[in-house]
């Protein structure tokens, strides 16, 4: 335990922080620790923690990917034109949505690699690409989404079963101990656990981290680095889509913002470094990254409970931000070694 | 440059974008004979116009590329220049300039500070930074166009007309020599490129790179805020996200000039060019009433295209 601790420092600050920060929340709120107020959290969270995994494999390799935000919103416009008629046709919709982001992904990957371009500067151009694209699919923001799984995946496990009538409409004994628990958590975390997880376990997903460390010793040490470069921009897709599938599904719109796909894109860095995964590469993960979006959006959360003038909102958030990532740095004064803060 | 065959191949960006500027020139000089038989690109004064507003843009690029050149990027920008411009016009007569500079000062050593001193990574100091910058602006303004306007002063640096030359641009023009002379001629500018190509080796040699680091934050900031004065003279007055459309399209024009995006390498020229030709891009487009979604995806495929053909990086960093 002090063991993993101690290899997981930021990630253990980051759990202890949101925690601190959750819980006093749920105490002031005058209906905390329900279903409905950790609903509407979750319901919060999906997007941005969606585009935080997305942004943290690129940064696992010491790149970035300045186009999640556009990519997430090329896939919610997709979306808003797909998510509707028979469930056949919904699940072909989903399936197109996260092939678009995917496929948008392996682009930046391809033009990385081969074109051997930085990632930062290739997905800043390529990110204006995704935003044209989205603008030509939406000029004007609508759609048309399917209700039921509107209202399935915006509750809690209870209404989806009942949306669908499975488990007896809800009521069965054995989904008694998950009712309370939002579809949108479910939804997040399982994607983490199915697609990442897994993923991290792979020769691929090692060189991604082994990229991150040292380039040089990953390519002597015969280690696929395009391959995981590929697939690391791929999946940054991905997670993209997904954000942006749910975010459609959510509001039944898709809306092709570009100032909206800029914040989500400048959040998603912010999420990922207050995460624990570090900029340069190597350490962290997706799960940290979700977190670090847990406690920006816990963050949020009290300017509702705590009536704070919506005029002061933007200038807390920063300094917030500001604080947590300055504080992590206030270990350099103690760094006996100069030369050891320099690269 | 003839003088220095090893940089050589700083000079092949240069001749690209410079090509790439006629051709550019020549494909809507081509639509706009075939469309309405008249040539405006080629009208000295459509061309002043263009420049003058694109010089809002160049003195932006200038600052950033100083960043760039020492391996960091400033995200600061957009609210830098918002808020010296709101600064400037709220605090009006002869003092109105300088306190909008000095707005660019806080910024910047702020940003060194955190930088250089703290070992922050520049992409998320700078944009907590920006945050905190457009937080105070809303809280002071409440989130609307404050009413000042701006001084005389400001509205001749932005507005007027010195020989039929637009003033703008004679002050970009000014921006760029200081910066040059900075790059080409200065202890300063050598110190930043060895600190953006090896920072260890930089300290190691005696340079001094944290006031190396936060000289050139210093440098990006006064930059966006000279942009936000002269942008608040040009529109007469300061107003919310004035400085959005500033800070991607000044990382473009750096690169495009081939200054190296992890620093070390470049040459002020390029950039020069490489704001030029956004801006004729940007004016083209706008000739052409390009619907914005084909306006986006032409600027990224103009990016990327053009980075390729700059000739790519090594396979493997180190």
């Amino acid at each position: 335990m002090t063991r993993w601790i101690a290899q997981n420092r930021g990630f253990a600050a980051a759990l202890v922080l949101f925690a601190a920060l959750y819980f006093s929340y749920h105490l002031m709120h005058p209906r905390g620790f329900s279903t409905a107020v950790l609903v509407q959290n979750a319901n919060e969270l999906v997007a941005i923690g969606f585009v935080a995994m997305a942004q943290t494999v690129p940064v696992l390799l010491g790149g970035l990917d300045l186009s999640v935000g556009a990519v997430m919103t090329l896939a919610a416009c997709v979306a808003s034109w797909l998510l509707d008629g028979t469930p056949a046709q919904i699940a072909l919709g989903m399936i197109a949505t996260l092939a678009v982001g995917a496929g948008f992904g392996l682009m930046n990957g391809l033009i990385v690699v081969y074109g051997r371009l930085q990632p930062i500067i290739a997905t800043l151009a390529t990110g204006a690409i995704a935003i044209g694209l989205a603008l030509l699919i939406r000029p004007n923001p609508g759609g048309n989404v399917d209700g039921d799984l509107n209202w399935a995946l915006t509750n809690s496990v209870y209404d989806f079963a009942e949306t669908y009538g499975f488990a007896r409409g809800g009521d069965a004994a054995w989904l008694q101990p998950f009712v309370n628990i939002p579809v949108p958590l479910i939804l997040l975390f399982g994607t983490a656990c199915l697609v990442w997880l897994p993923f991290k376990r792979t020769v691929t997903g090692r060189t991604i981290y082994a990229i991150g460390s040292a380039e040089g010793a990953a390519y002597a040490s015969g280690l696929p680095i395009d391959r995981a470069r590929i697939a690391a921009f791929t999946l940054a897709g991905f997670f993209a889509a997904c954000g942006g599938l749910y975010l459609a599904i959510q509001t039944s719109t898709g809306n092709a913002d570009v100032v909206q796909a800029g914040a989500y894109t400048l959040n998603s860095i912010a999420a990922v470094v207050l995460g624990g995964t570090a900029l340069l590469g190597g350490t962290g993960g997706v799960i940290a990254s979700i977190l670090g979006a847990m406690i920006l959006r816990a963050v949020s959360f009290y300017f509702r409970i705590l009536d704070i003038d919506p005029l002061l909102q933007p200038l807390i958030e920063g300094i917030v931000l500001l604080t947590a990532v300055s504080a992590v740095a206030f270990r350099t004064f103690g760094v006996k070694n100069q030369l050891e803060l320099f690269r | 440059m003839t003088t220095m065959p090893q940089i050589r191949p700083d000079d092949r960006p240069l001749l690209i974008a410079f090509g790439f500027t006629l051709v550019i020139l020549v494909i809507g000089t081509g639509y706009t004979l075939s469309t309405t038989g008249t040539m405006p690109l080629l009208q000295p004064s459509y061309l002043m116009q263009q420049l003058q507003i694109g010089s809002f843009l160049g003195i932006c690029a200038a600052g950033m590329m100083l960043v760039i050149l020492t391996g960091h990027i400033d995200l600061s920008i957009p609210w830098t220049l918002t808020s010296a411009a709101m600064v400037a016009t709220s605090v009006g007569g002869p003092w109105a300039i300088p306190a909008g500079l000095s707005v660019g000062l806080c910024v910047g050593l702020v940003n060194g500070f955190g930088v250089s001193v703290l070992r922050v990574p520049s992409m998320i100091f700078t944009l907590g930074l920006d945050t905190v910058l457009r937080g105070l602006m809303v809280a002071r303004t409440g989130g609307f166009a404050p009413q000042d306007t701006a001084t005389p002063a400001m509205l001749y640096l932005a507005k007027a007309k010195l020989l039929g030359v637009p003033v703008a641009l004679f002050v970009w023009i000014a921006v760029s020599l200081v910066v040059t002379f900075l790059l080409t001629r200065t202890t300063f500018g050598r110190a930043l490129y060895a600190t953006g190509t090896k920072e260890r080796a930089a300290w190691l040699s005696g340079i001094r790179t944290r006031a190396v680091v936060t000289g050139a934050f210093l440098g990006s900031a006064l930059c966006a805020a000279l942009a936000g004065v002269l942008l608040a003279g040009y529109s007469a007055k300061a107003y919310q996200g004035m400085g959005n459309s500033y800070l991607l399209p000044a990382i473009a024009a750096v690169v495009l000039g081939g200054t190296h995006i992890l620093g070390g390498r470049g040459r002020y020229a390029g950039t020069f060019l490489g704001v030029v030709l956004i801006v004729l891009l940007n004016s083209i487009l706008s000739i052409m009433q390009m619907p914005e979604a084909f306006r986006q995806i032409i600027y990224g495929a103009v990016i990327i295209g053009m980075l390729l053909i700059y000739g790519r990086g090594t396979r493997v960093s180190e």
